[in-house]
């Protein structure tokens, strides 16, 4: 191996590799970057362009007009009430399916197991699904539409299956002999020694609560906003800023101020725990690929 | 009577146990199994007010309708290029990072590059459509003004609203979100390879590219030929997400993709009934293109999914 790497074209092939990597990571967080000082520079100024490394004149402007805004605020409560709500809810409901199929003598459980997998393959297509929320189940305009339709996923469920498979019986066992019962050992026995996944599955759905725009365009309406979903509409209608911005009522200056102090605000959460919480993510992809 | 006897009795001694698992049972009915159900009105003529059940049927009209209207076949077509420029240029990355961070020589230097290049995955599609704008905005952007710098693009040419662009943008965007995170499954499977086989090579005088054609690849091959079929499958996918979100005025004919079409005709325009049908269509040609994807690997490479 050393011996290879040690010839000529070994060494400019590593030299070459170590320079793309390097590359690659300078693409990867520049856009993140970008923002950033773009949000810490006056907006007027900014608008001059040519914001690459720091920002010219610094000034936190940008944010004052965002935590002004009342719609804004009101974006920011309710994404952060549906993530922890979610995300506790999410682990329990789907975690307590896992645990329940994990159980071989579960009568049904290869009929429940099958009816899951299937949910993987098709699907009644988005149509259908938006008939039932809005029309069947009067969810539209409900903070409970945030959270009831994403308390189950299947791909979460496998995961957390695998790992319940892998615990050794015998704690359940002797708890058993001990007269607890089913719901006591889950709760007490099998989700405190299950804090890996856990903490996975949490992270799964936490990043994807706060992301999501999607159901609040379809259920939200104008009172439910989520952050990524205000996002989107500037976003949405940023080929003609000044359009938005005299709709809102500010300039146009004002308008993409908002953009970007939002695009941070919406990133920063995540870009933070994000070094601390790798491994858990990661875990998942592991755990998930064993079985399928 | 003695079966039901302990069938009874087991259900009773199993009643924690179900307790736990049917509240997700019934919530794949209610949200699953039921919009399954609800695609019949792909074959009718659905009106809120009647409900799935009591829609008038209109047998296959709607489907009669959309393969003469040129705004569908616009949109399959639309959907087949975005699919396989997407294929052929972002299926290749990951299996090429992995190969390039297997063989860095610091293995800080390789988790450091892992660890960032997974971040993009975890953000959503509105700020990657977000940095989009603002890195190309023709007067302000810093990427558009290193294009014009190198010659690429002209001075003023808005590339967001720019509908030759446009699949370049996706395929390039698609690529940055997810190449890092894609390649986490490949970087286990090369983990997973016996390093016996690396050392006898070494032995025989392999070169290092020898050893990753001969060994490295190969061993890659079931887990290719897997991720290979569920591409196949997904087609006619096209992320939604990021079609939706990266077109404007400008651009909405060549993001019209089926997902996005079905969109706008079934509940933009109220078509609930023909947005269903087009989504049909697009979940029949998924099946059977993963199918046949399945099948001929099964007969061609011994591998398959199912």
């Amino acid at each position: 191996m050393i011996k290879a790497s040690q010839s000529w074209s070994g060494r400019s092939f590593d030299t070459l590799n170590v320079i793309l990597m390097l590359g690659l990571c300078i693409v990867t967080l520049y856009p993140f970057y970008n923002i950033v000082i773009t949000s810490f520079n006056d907006p007027t100024d900014a608008a001059r362009g040519g914001i690459t490394f720091w920002p010219r004149v610094f000034s936190v402007d940008n944010y004052r007009i965002v935590f002004r805004d009342e719609n804004m605020l009101h974006a920011f409560i309710i994404t952060i009430a549906r993530t922890l709500l979610g995300t506790a809810t999410a682990v329990l409901f789907t975690g307590a399916f896992a645990y329940g199929i994990s159980k071989t003598e579960l009568i049904g459980r290869r009929f429940f197991l099958m009816m899951a997998i299937m949910t993987m393959y098709f699907s009644g297509g988005i149509i259908p699904y938006y008939l039932v929320v809005a029309k069947y189940l009067h969810l539209k305009e409900d903070f409970l539409v945030y959270i009831i339709p994403n308390l189950f996923n299947v791909f979460n469920a496998i995961i957390m299956l695998t790992f319940f498979r892998a615990l050794p019986k015998e704690i359940e066992e002797s708890a058993k002999i001990d007269g607890a019962n089913d719901l006591r050992i889950f709760f007490q026995l099998v989700l405190p020694v299950s804090k890996p996944v856990l903490a996975t599955i949490a992270l799964y759905n936490a990043v994807s609560h706060w992301n999501s725009w999607y159901d609040a365009m379809l259920f939200g309406g104008d009172k439910l906003p989520t952050l990524q979903q205000i996002l989107m509409q500037i976003i949405s209608s940023n080929s003609n800023v000044s359009q938005l911005a005299s709709q809102l009522g500010f300039g146009a200056v004002s308008a993409a101020s908002l953009k970007l102090a939002t695009m941070v605000i919406t990133t920063l959460p995540i870009v933070f725990t994000y070094p601390f919480v790798q491994k858990y993510f990661v875990q998942g992809v592991m755990i998930g690929s064993v079985k399928g | 009577m003695n079966t039901q006897r302990t069938l009874s009795k087991r259900l009773w001694l199993q009643r924690y146990l179900l307790i736990l698992t049917l509240p997700a049972v019934l919530w794949m009915v209610i949200f699953n199994y039921i919009p399954m159900y609800g695609v019949i009105i792909a074959f009718q003529e659905y009106t809120p007010f009647k409900g799935f059940i009591h829609s008038p049927w209109l047998g296959f009209d709607n489907f009669k309708e959309l393969f003469a209207d040129p705004t569908f076949r616009e949109s399959l077509t639309n959907t087949f290029k975005i699919s396989i420029a997407k294929l052929v240029f972002g299926f290749p990355a990951p299996i090429i990072l992995s190969l390039l961070l297997n063989e860095l020589a610091f293995k800080r230097f390789k988790r450091i590059v892992q660890s960032l290049t997974y971040l993009p995955y975890f953000v959503s599609w509105v700020l990657v459509v977000g940095f989009m704008y603002t890195l190309l905005d023709p007067e302000t952007g810093v990427v558009s003004k290193l294009l014009v710098k190198l010659g690429i693009i002209g001075s003023d040419v808005m590339l967001m609203g720019d509908a030759h662009s446009f699949l370049s943008l996706v395929v390039i965007t698609e690529i940055w979100k997810n190449v890092g995170w894609n390649s986490i499954i490949y970087l286990a499977a090369i983990a997973g390879i016996d390093p016996q086989l690396y050392e006898a090579a070494v032995v025989d005088g392999a070169s290092r590219f020898r050893r990753v054609w001969h060994i490295t690849l190969p061993s890659l091959k079931p887990t290719i030929i897997i991720l290979l079929i569920l591409s196949i499958g997904g087609l006619v996918n096209s992320n939604f997400d990021q079609m939706f979100l990266m077109q404007n005025s400008m651009t909405q004919d060549a993001a019209n993709v089926l997902a996005v079409y079905s969109y706008k005709m079934g509940l933009v325009s109220g078509r609930f009934s023909y947005g269903t049908a087009i989504g049909l269509f697009q979940s029949l040609v998924a099946f059977v293109l993963m199918y046949a994807a399945n099948y001929s690997s099964r007969k061609l490479t011994k591998e398959s999914l199912f």
